[in-house]
């Protein structure tokens, strides 16, 4: 991981934005707090609806927030028109224009910012070879493919070297092999220019691949934000846990806090250590998350105990799906090694082991 | 050669289409490609004395009296200047009313479009409503607001800004304000048609790349709304050319346009050769205004594809 620099690039505060009025009016964002820093691939992850493209447009200025501040460099840009914020985007469906060509279409911004011809010229020749289309600059943009139009949308918005760099869904209109591609390709482009990205996506897997932070959105929120291995393996709430890879839910009550973990006594009876999410507030009952791979199925002991219920065979991994002995179902994932199977038949009696640290308490 | 049995369907096929565009083009034969001809004809027949034509009596008057006219006392052929400042008028007018149409019809074009579906359509239908009322009905409407006496005029010495009444009525601006009023909807409703087609991304997209609301206008949507502008401009262009009722009415009998001039050859002025000379003279000009359009409107259309 190369060293980012402390300073923040995008700062939105207490962001709110309404749509519609009277009883029809919701809000897309709901007091949205969050730093992005400089150089950094940030990214915001929800289901759509949850107002990630939302705060993109405000950023992008296509949209005024209702209320709250949004700051680049500490200049507050939220009133701004977009012709004068220093920050482009790249389109969900790119939007070129479809009546210039390639190679004017990257020229597009340059020329607009009055920039002197021969400049343009060099700079659009440079952004040709750096997406790698320097073959088609003469091509209309219906002429090429749909990776090659992503090439050119993200070459257009590079090209007058914005402070940061917006990127709409821009992989979803790819199929499946060529979005892996490209994903590898924003990554190190992001990492050649230095350019601050912000990234929207409801894909965790492209989240967890990409970014240096995650930001997850909920119903016009951010319910967590943190780097890839914060987000997956410490969750704070359960809609984190749910959305973003596979999770066990068990319910206990927590004593014995200490350093931000704590003593966790299941419904079965049974104790397990585990890490509090942020802002835990202890009393009551509180829920426990177990990712699938964090617990081992085993013959006899471990912390739960319960009958296998079904088996799973997945290549890389199997999935045993074990019901506890208090009813609910909990699942283990165990990987493959060559010519052995799992060791659990559907109806036999297994232990689940929970590493150290394996187990997490939600904070709501 | 043997032709298997799809061919032999396949051309019985297109026999059958023939024959069910046969009425149609039997109409257009009879009603629009035929009297063409019979004019063609009596342009080239000398006039008859009460009207009419001297059949079979072959001349090219006619013709040359679209242009020049023959001096009474001396014989010797002038420029006719009367047909000439009525040529001049109605292609001047015309132009003025696409232009004057255009820009009236642009903004209102791009604000239907930026409605919700909804409304959209109740914008369309409010554009339409003129139609629904005769031609002549409308005219006589518009002289209604700008005679001497009329709303506008009442209104500004009402108001102590003019003393005088505004001769507006039987003059060029008569005919224009006419035209432009009866013939917007016919610009509006083809802007609006490309318009509506017009991916607003696109200029979400000028505007994040610098472009200000008038360099967007300019280079963005002016450009993927052309064919819109060439199909408005065709369609109010073509029938301002041959307007007859709007400067009959608001032109009075002085500010005569084409249309007016054709009617006076086929009835007082007893030329009807000179009338079919005319009519059609009109028709090869808006054919020449037609075809440099569509030149324009493939070329344009070349870039989108």
């Amino acid at each position: 991981m190369p060293e980012k620099p402390d300073r923040n690039a995008i700062e939105v505060r207490n962001v709110s934005k309404l749509f519609g009025s009277g009883s029809a009016q919701f809000a897309a964002l709901d007091r949205v707090s969050v730093n992005i820093r400089e150089n950094e691939f940030f990214t915001l992850l929800g289901p759509s609806g949850c107002g990630k493209t939302t705060l993109l447009r405000l950023i992008a200025g296509f949209d005024y927030p209702t209320e709250g501040e949004i700051f680049l460099y500490g200049k507050d840009i939220a009133v701004l028109p977009p012709f004068n914020r220093p920050v482009n985007t790249v389109f969900q469906s790119y939007a070129l224009f479809p009546h210039m060509t390639v190679a004017q279409n990257i020229g597009f911004g340059l020329e607009m910012l009055g920039k002197p011809k021969a400049e343009v010229a060099a700079r659009v020749a440079q952004m040709l070879k750096l997406v790698r289309m320097e073959a088609l600059a003469e091509r209309r943009t219906s002429q090429i493919s749909g990776g090659q139009q992503q090439r050119v949308a993200l070459a257009r918005a590079l090209a007058p070297q914005p402070r940061v760099l917006l990127l709409d869904e821009p992989l979803s209109a790819l199929d499946y092999k060529l979005r892996k591609e490209m994903q590898i390709e924003l990554k190190t482009l992001q990492h050649e220019t230095g350019i601050t990205f912000i990234f929207v996506t409801h894909d965790q897997e492209e989240a967890l691949t990409m970014s240096d932070r995650i930001a997850v959105m909920s119903a016009g929120r951010i319910l967590q934000v943190g780097s890839p291995w914060d987000i997956y393996d410490k969750p704070a709430e359960r809609f984190v846990a749910d959305f973003i890879g596979e999770s066990n839910f068990l319910k206990g009550t927590v004593s014995d806090i200490q350093a931000g973990t704590g003593q966790v006594r299941l419904s079965s009876g049974a104790v397990i250590r585990a890490t509090l999410a942020e802002g835990f507030t202890p009393g009551g009952e509180a829920t426990v998350i177990v990712r699938p791979e964090h617990a081992r199925a085993v013959a006899s002991g471990g912390q739960l105990s319960g009958t296998v219920e079904t088996v799973v065979y997945f290549g890389t991994d199997t999935h045993i799906h074990i019901r506890l002995d208090g009813g609910e179902l909990f699942t283990v994932r165990q990987q493959n090694a060559r010519s052995r199977s799992c060791g659990f038949e559907v109806g036999d009696r297994a232990g689940i082991e929970i590493a150290d640290d394996g187990a997490q308490v939600l904070r709501d | 050669m043997a032709l298997n049995g799809l061919q032999l369907s396949r051309r019985r096929d297109v026999r059958k289409r023939w024959l069910l565009s046969a009425p149609a083009l039997l109409i257009i034969f009879v009603a629009a490609i035929g009297p063409l001809f019979v004019m063609l004809a009596y342009s080239f027949m000398l006039k008859g004395d009460y009207g009419d034509v001297k059949f079979g009596i072959f001349s090219l008057d006619g013709w040359t009296s679209v242009l020049f006219q023959r001096d009474i006392f001396d014989d010797t052929l002038g420029l006719a200047d009367a047909h000439l400042t009525i040529l001049w008028r109605s292609v001047k007018l015309s132009l003025y009313t696409t232009v004057v149409t255009l820009i009236l019809g642009f903004p209102t074009a791009y604000f239907i479009s930026t409605r919700p579906p909804l409304s959209r359509d109740i914008w369309v239908f409010l554009v339409t409503i003129p139609f629904w009322t005769n031609l002549l009905i409308r005219t006589f409407a518009m002289q209604q607001v700008i005679r001497n006496e009329g709303i506008v005029n009442s209104v500004l010495t009402g108001l102590g800004i003019i003393d005088q009444p505004l001769q507006i009525m039987h003059t060029d601006t008569a005919i224009l304000l006419g035209m432009v009023y009866v013939y917007l909807p016919l610009m509006v409703l083809p802007l609006y048609a490309s318009m509506e087609k017009l991916d607003f991304r696109l200029i979400e997209a000028g505007y994040d790349l610098y472009a200000s609301r008038l360099k967007v206008l300019w280079r963005i949507i002016i450009p993927l709304v052309k064919p819109g502008i060439i199909a408005g401009s065709i369609l109010v262009f073509i029938p301002s050319l041959g307007a007859y009722v709007i400067p009959r009415i608001l032109g009075g009998g002085k500010n005569m346009m084409l249309g007016n001039l054709i009617e006076l050859q086929f009835g007082a002025g007893r030329n009807w050769p000179l009338g079919a000379a005319i009519s059609i003279a009109l028709m090869v000009l808006v054919m020449i205004a037609l075809l440099f359009y569509v030149r324009n409107a493939s070329r344009s259309g070349a870039g989108h594809g």
